[in-house]
């Protein structure tokens, strides 16, 4: 919620400082964050690996929030057609959370978003005895970064293939 | 270890009852107490005879050193400058010329004396009042010469409870993960070092990650969240063995341990199906008990002193914020209604302050409050810092800090800090590598 009004703001200074043509190299950094994040969720495909052609291995989530978006359902309908050609694959749904948060109550986050991305591909014929959850928090950043935008690659879910 | 490093305590003298100098230790130190440490002396026979075992040219001044580096970033006291000191350490501890003291404006004195005796290490101390002109405390230890660090901040301890009417905390040790590499990619080990930095060592290698260990209060056990074999579980190590033990049974995540007061159980999160509920295990039956039952994420548990109450954080509300209940997960209150996020709860060992970590506006904030929710204070602000762990004496707390990196990712660290209740006497805590989750133990000796 607070991080959503900090991306608001920044959004906000760089709208600014497009009008003022004077900024010109910051015109870059706002249509490239604009086109990465949605509210502030991840839309972009930086970080994103494929379990198979046209089947991303991640979902991205919002901050503090384990709720799936539209693009993610459609990430995980497409995992779950993956892994019904593949009976034999496993996968570990691996949780993660942004560097703004405490580290225990990050655990229970990421543990929360893998379950969430578990519960959906349940629904879609997957069965649990194939999917194991498994939570790191903010241990494992993808992106280093100390930015919303950092953020927002950073929580995510990944499905790692188990065998 | 505790038993190998048993201390012989005599006292020398009994103490005088009427309080002469005291420190008042419940506001600000603005002015710290301007003391003398005069270097314990030394004859040159025990001086050799510690230098052949200790490879420590004065063992004396080694210890004084320890005792005014203690009394130092206590942040209470004010150690003077031992080049103004005009009388000699071995005179002084005899008998003090108090003029010469006074006229250096030190309102007290330690004095003391090292012998190195049957292969032990004795040494006395005593404490005077320089302006009553009078002896506040004196005494002795025998021990062996090995322990000469702790025999420093045993005597810290001392000088401490006399001034201030209050247990030290000085001869404690700190456990935390020690953190290398990559901020994507982070190396952590447990390591244990003195209170003060010294005797830094790794409990772990690497191989696996690790986060949260924390002392039982009871013994020197250690109870924290290891990723071996990639399963995050609550582990048991004891510290003199080495021995390590995964606690219970669970079919999932096991995270946020800690133990009650008594050391007898371990209270945890254990995660499944996206909620997180809390539990407790009796160490002895390993009777597993369900404490909190609700689909939210309930963690970061914390006993009060009396073992009675527990105090956690729970997102139930719809965000993070701080609750209290009874220790069978009756009567639960929600306590944290300021603005902002509240987590890692931990209770002060005096039983009447929680301290917490809050997120506000996109800062961290170190603080306290009342169990009952009331009188919060902030201590500290910064870009991002957690994980508040008590002094035994409820007057410091010790957590960590990480910075923000440029714009390249660049430039991460993570570091322990302390600060005082009072909000004063921030300082960093210095560690070989990288530093996190730090929990501070109770008093090694009494």
């Amino acid at each position: 919620m607070k991080l959503n009004k900090i991306f608001k703001n920044t959004l906000l200074v760089l709208a600014a400082c497009l009008v003022l043509s004077a900024c010109a190299t910051k015109k870059e950094v706002a249509t490239d964050v604009q086109g990465q994040m949605q509210g502030d969720v991840y839309t972009g495909t930086d970080t994103v690996e494929y379990l198979a052609d046209g089947v991303p291995d991640r979902v991205f989530f919002a901050t503090n929030e384990s709720i799936l978006t539209t693009a993610s359902r459609e990430t995980l309908r497409a995992q779950a057609a993956w892994l019904r050609k593949n009976p034999n694959i496993n996968v570990v749904l691996e949780g993660h959370a942004d560097e703004r948060g405490t580290r225990e109550y990050n655990l229970a986050l990421g543990e929360r978003r893998a379950n969430a991305a578990k519960d959906y591909l349940m629904t879609y014929g997957i069965s649990s005895d194939r999917i194991t959850v498994l939570s790191y928090g903010k241990e494992r950043p993808v992106d280093s970064g100390s930015n919303p935008l950092a953020w927002s690659k950073n929580r995510r879910s990944v499905t790692v293939k188990a065998n | 270890m505790t038993k190998k490093i048993l201390i012989l305590l005599f006292i020398l003298i009994p103490i005088k009852a009427n309080a002469l100098i005291e420190v008042d230790i419940t506001r600000g130190n603005l002015n710290p107490l301007p003391l003398a440490v005069s270097p314990l002396s030394i004859d040159e026979e025990s001086r050799k005879g510690f230098e052949k075992i200790l490879k420590k040219e004065n063992i004396g001044s080694e210890i004084s050193n320890i005792v005014e580096n203690n009394l130092r970033t206590s942040g209470l006291f004010n150690p003077l400058d031992k080049k103004a000191f005009l009388q000699a350490p071995d005179i002084a501890n005899l008998k003090p010329r108090f003029e010469d003291w006074n006229l250096i404006k030190a309102q007290a004195l330690i004095t003391g004396k090292v012998n190195y005796i049957d292969d032990k290490l004795r040494v006395e101390f005593r404490l005077w009042d320089v302006l009553a002109a009078k002896e506040m405390m004196a005494l002795a230890f025998t021990t062996v010469p090995n322990n000469w660090r702790r025999v420093g901040h045993i005597i810290s301890d001392k000088v401490y409870e006399r001034l201030t009417g209050e247990k030290g905390y000085f001869d404690t040790r700190i456990i935390y993960v020690s953190e290398e590499g990559p901020k994507t990619q982070r190396i952590k080990k447990l390591a244990i070092m003195d209170q003060d930095g010294a005797n830094n060592k790794f409990l772990t290698l690497g191989n696996e990650l690790v986060l949260t260990p924390r002392f039982n209060p009871a013994s020197q056990m250690v109870t924290y969240l290891s990723y071996f074999k990639n399963m995050p579980r609550v582990y048991l190590l004891d510290i003199e063995t080495g021995t390590q033990e995964v606690v219970g049974d669970f079919p999932g995540m096991t995270f946020a341990p800690r133990f009650s007061p008594d050391g007898k159980k371990i209270i945890m999160s254990f995660a499944k199906d996206g909620k997180s509920d809390i539990y407790t295990m009796d160490l002895e039956n390993r009777i597993v008990e369900k404490i909190t039952n609700h689909p939210s994420i309930d963690t970061s548990p914390s006993y009060s002193p009396d073992g009675k109450y527990i105090t956690f954080n729970s997102d139930r509300s719809g965000y993070q914020q701080i609750y209290v209940m009874k220790n069978d997960g009756s009567d639960v209150k929600r306590i944290s209604f300021g603005n902002g996020l509240y987590g890692t709860p931990v209770w002060s060992p005096r039983g009447d302050l929680i301290a917490f970590t809050k997120l506000h506006k996109g800062k961290f904030y170190i603080g306290v409050m009342r169990t009952d929710g009331s009188g919060e204070r902030l201590l500290t602000e910064n870009y991002y810092q957690e994980a508040p762990s008590w002094s035994p004496n409820g007057r410091v707390l010790i957590f960590y800090r990480e910075t923000k990196t440029n714009s390249k990712g660049e430039g991460f660290s993570a570091k322990l800090w302390s600060i005082d209740l009072t909000g004063y006497n921030e300082r960093q805590i210095k560690t070989p590598t990288d530093a996190s989750d730090p929990s501070w133990s109770s008093l090694l000796s009494n």
